[in-house]
């Protein structure tokens, strides 16, 4: 697209009389507009409809009587106390919160760490790179049931390999409620980990060699230019990464279904498998409304941060 | 993410107001594609069944049967077939826009919430008769005493076991809880357990309970019940013993059939459906009997399962009338009897069960136990999911350590309180 002027279409030749300034004003507005227009639409329709309606929907008694009759009646904060007074939900709340931020530290420590690894130059660099995406290309369900054989307590490959190496071998990966969260923790980590990766590694690139050169003339050692020059300068892609990776993590879903159903005994309920829980399995969709809201809540929450930092960034 | 800065070109008055009208436009067809993706053209001869037949076996033993009924009544039958645990929702969501399918196939346990709000039409009133099916397989397809759900067979479970293992022990089949803990304690040896079942968090945990709750005399509408902590305590002592793997905890009944043929288990409980992957192996000697009960002479109540067929309300009483026609047809005595074979599962009708016993005598056991079984939802209804979701809480606390009263206790005020 070429850009011009209002200004240069005024003076165009042919034109006998300047048009009016302030229905060219206007003309220029309604055009913005129909440039948005699209977006706008879209937005409301497929973001914004669905979001009132899921908040709507937490205040009605929401039932599979309501896909016949269409009516759901308003209820107050009936399923919201309901909801928030269940022992299940407190729970599912700690879960989520020890989940995302255990995910988040280890995707984003050993992500960083190979992004370092990988920045300098060596022989297989390439291909040892693309093999660490391999946990990114596979399907999320297809690694939690993978996952889960090599969990299991009694044949798994996990401690089959632990126990010939000596290490007790007798770990109940996903059977004992203590472990449980620690293990689904740790897959996820393992599938967080070329995402933090590949996008830390190309923060690394942006770096500009110079500032490295001015660095060791200085005479600063390895850790002092990884904190004074490498750390400031990956400011920007850090918040991207770590926001991104908070709203993938916190609303996680089909992993847990896949490795332990939320179970031992609700060991990994979190509240995405509670909200899922609600809605398909009991089917009362208020209550399951109330939980994504909660999700919904707490991603703006982390969202509005998001986007604050970026302003400052900016300035 | 970086985003381009958007360049808005305006070369002169006119050329905005096009590019007004054409982005118009498109924002237009993208509404207008997205809200005719939910109208459906209904053809005049072809019906549609709505089923969770994903594997390829049992979609083509269906698309056969629906070829013969197709054929016999001059129409033409579709199988839309859907993962089971998204038959509900689905189904439900068809009946929010108006397209539903002529016929869907529930299972057992999730017929009563269709039928509670109101989506499903009174197979009596379609002309459907109930003589020749058993009382109680009658009531499994019935709620609130209305005939809803035609069953072409039913399931249930029962204990395999491994007869080479066994006759190599010396052992017998056992029938009572003693003799089960005792024979699963004797043929616990190395990485081979005595027994596997599931326990896993889902359906097929609950679903492998109830016949040690119910054999007991226990019952879902009471939780923590002695009756139910006992059998309870029944699981837990087998766990101890070393008979049960700890990983019960984490298994489908898919898993348990999995370490059952790998020769990781001598005896399991299990349903026919696993037959078809049994047979695979033809290695393994396998024997069926009635799953043990507490005491010699109680009688085995295992739970009653299975698919019926139901005619959702579409408000077109021709086709309801025509699909009850179709229903007719596949649950049948002679598709029935086709069904059962090909699926090991056991004929809903009577005489049909009785040729199934002569052609299938290896099963004979199973049958027995579904003489005695009882649906899940009888008692219950549409209340089963509550209940279920704090019984699965429940087995696992216990299993993995706490006292199996405090977790029933629990269960049962879950349970109650709708949460």
């Amino acid at each position: 697209m070429t850009t011009s002027t209002v200004t240069a279409a005024a003076k165009a030749p042919g034109k006998a009389a300047a048009p009016d300034p302030a229905r060219l004003r206007r003309r220029r507005r309604l055009a913005q507009w129909g440039f948005v227009a699209p977006a706008v639409v879209f937005m409301l329709l497929f973001f914004g409809y669905p979001l009132v309606r899921n908040v709507v929907m937490s205040f009605q008694h929401y039932t599979p009587k309501t896909f016949f009759t269409s009516e759901a009646p308003f209820n107050g904060t009936d399923n919201w106390s309901a909801v928030l007074q269940d022992a299940l939900f407190g729970k599912a709340l700690w879960h989520t919160l020890v989940f995302t931020a255990g995910s988040l530290l280890g995707q984003f420590c050993i992500g960083l760490a190979l992004a370092v690894f990988f920045s300098r130059r060596f022989p297989l660099n390439g291909v040892l790179r693309s093999l660490i995406l391999l946990p990114w290309l596979v399907p999320m369900v297809v690694s939690g049931i993978v996952w889960r054989r090599i969990l299991d307590q009694d044949t798994g490959v996990l401690n089959t390999f632990l126990g010939v190496i000596g290490l007790g071998g007798d770990t109940p990966w996903l059977t004992s409620p203590d472990v449980a969260l620690l293990s689904v923790i740790l897959v996820n980590i393992w599938i967080g980990i070329p995402f933090n990766m590949v996008i830390l590694y190309g923060g690394l690139q942006e770096i500009p060699r110079e500032l490295y050169e001015a660095a060791s003339l200085d005479g600063a050692s390895a850790w002092r230019t990884f904190r004074s020059v490498t750390l400031p300068m990956l400011r920007p892609v850090i918040t991207v990464v770590l926001v991104l990776g908070f709203m993938s993590t916190v609303k996680i879903l089909d992993l847990i279904l896949a490795l332990t159903d939320g179970g031992p005994a609700d060991a990994t309920q979190t509240l995405g498998t509670l909200t899922y829980q609600n809605s398909f399995v009991q089917l009362d969709f208020g209550a399951g409304a109330v939980v994504g809201n909660v999700l919904i809540l707490i991603s703006a929450a982390f969202a509005v941060f998001y986007l604050r930092a970026n302003r400052t960034d900016g300035k | 993410m970086t985003a381009h800065p958007l360049v808005v070109a305006q070369r002169g008055p006119r050329r905005p107001r096009r590019a007004v009208t054409s982005l118009a436009a498109v924002a237009v067809l993208v509404t207008g594609a997205a809200l005719t993706g939910c109208a459906q053209q209904r053809d005049s001869d072809v019906y549609t069944v709505m089923n969770s037949s994903t594997d390829e076996s049992y979609h083509r033993w269906d698309a056969e049967a629906m070829a013969r009924c197709g054929k016999q009544l001059g129409i033409r039958i579709e199988q839309q077939s859907v993962p089971a645990a998204q038959v509900m929702t689905k189904a439900l969501r068809m009946a929010s826009s108006k397209s539903l399918p002529d016929i869907v196939q529930f299972d057992a346990s999730e017929m009563p919430t269709f039928a509670e709000a109101g989506g499903l039409v009174d197979l009596r009133t379609l002309g459907l008769e109930t003589d020749g099916i058993p009382e109680g397989i009658v009531e499994f397809g019935s709620y609130r005493g209305t005939y809803y759900g035609a069953a072409r067979s039913v399931n249930t479970l029962a204990l395999f076991y491994n007869k080479d293992i066994l006759d190599r022990a010396g052992l017998e089949v056992p029938a009572t809880w003693d003799e089960l803990r005792e024979t699963a304690g004797q043929l616990t040896e190395g990485r081979r357990y005595g027994l596997a079942l599931s326990a896993g968090g889902a359906e097929d945990g609950v679903f492998q309970f109830t016949p040690f709750m119910w054999s007991n005399k226990g019952d879902e509408t009471e939780l923590d019940s002695p009756q139910v902590v006992e059998a309870l305590d029944y699981w837990k002592a087998l766990l101890q013993d070393g008979s049960l793997s700890r990983s019960t905890v984490n298994w489908t009944q898919a898993d348990v059939n999995d370490q059952f043929m790998a020769g990781n288990a001598a005896m399991m409980i299990n349903g026919p459906w696993q037959v078809e992957t049994l047979n695979t192996d033809e290695s393994l000697d396998w024997g069926i009997a009635q799953i043990p009960v507490p005491q010699a002479g109680d009688a085995s109540v295992g739970p009653l399962g299975g698919a019926v067929l139901t005619v959702p309300k579409t408000g077109d009483e021709d086709r309801e009338r025509a699909a009850g026609r179709v229903v007719a047809c596949l649950a049948g005595e002679k598709e029935q009897l086709t069904y059962a074979l090909n699926s090991w599962m056991v004929p809903a009708n009577e005489k049909a069960a009785a040729v199934w016993r002569d052609r299938v005598p290896e099963l004979d056991a199973l049958a027995d136990q579904v003489a005695e079984a009882r649906s899940r939802t009888g008692k219950l209804g549409a209340g089963w999911s509550s209940a279920s979701l704090a019984l699965q809480s429940a087995f696992q606390s216990a299993l993995t350590g706490q006292s199996s009263e405090a977790a029933l206790k629990r269960a049962q005020q879950r349970a109650t309180s709708g949460n």
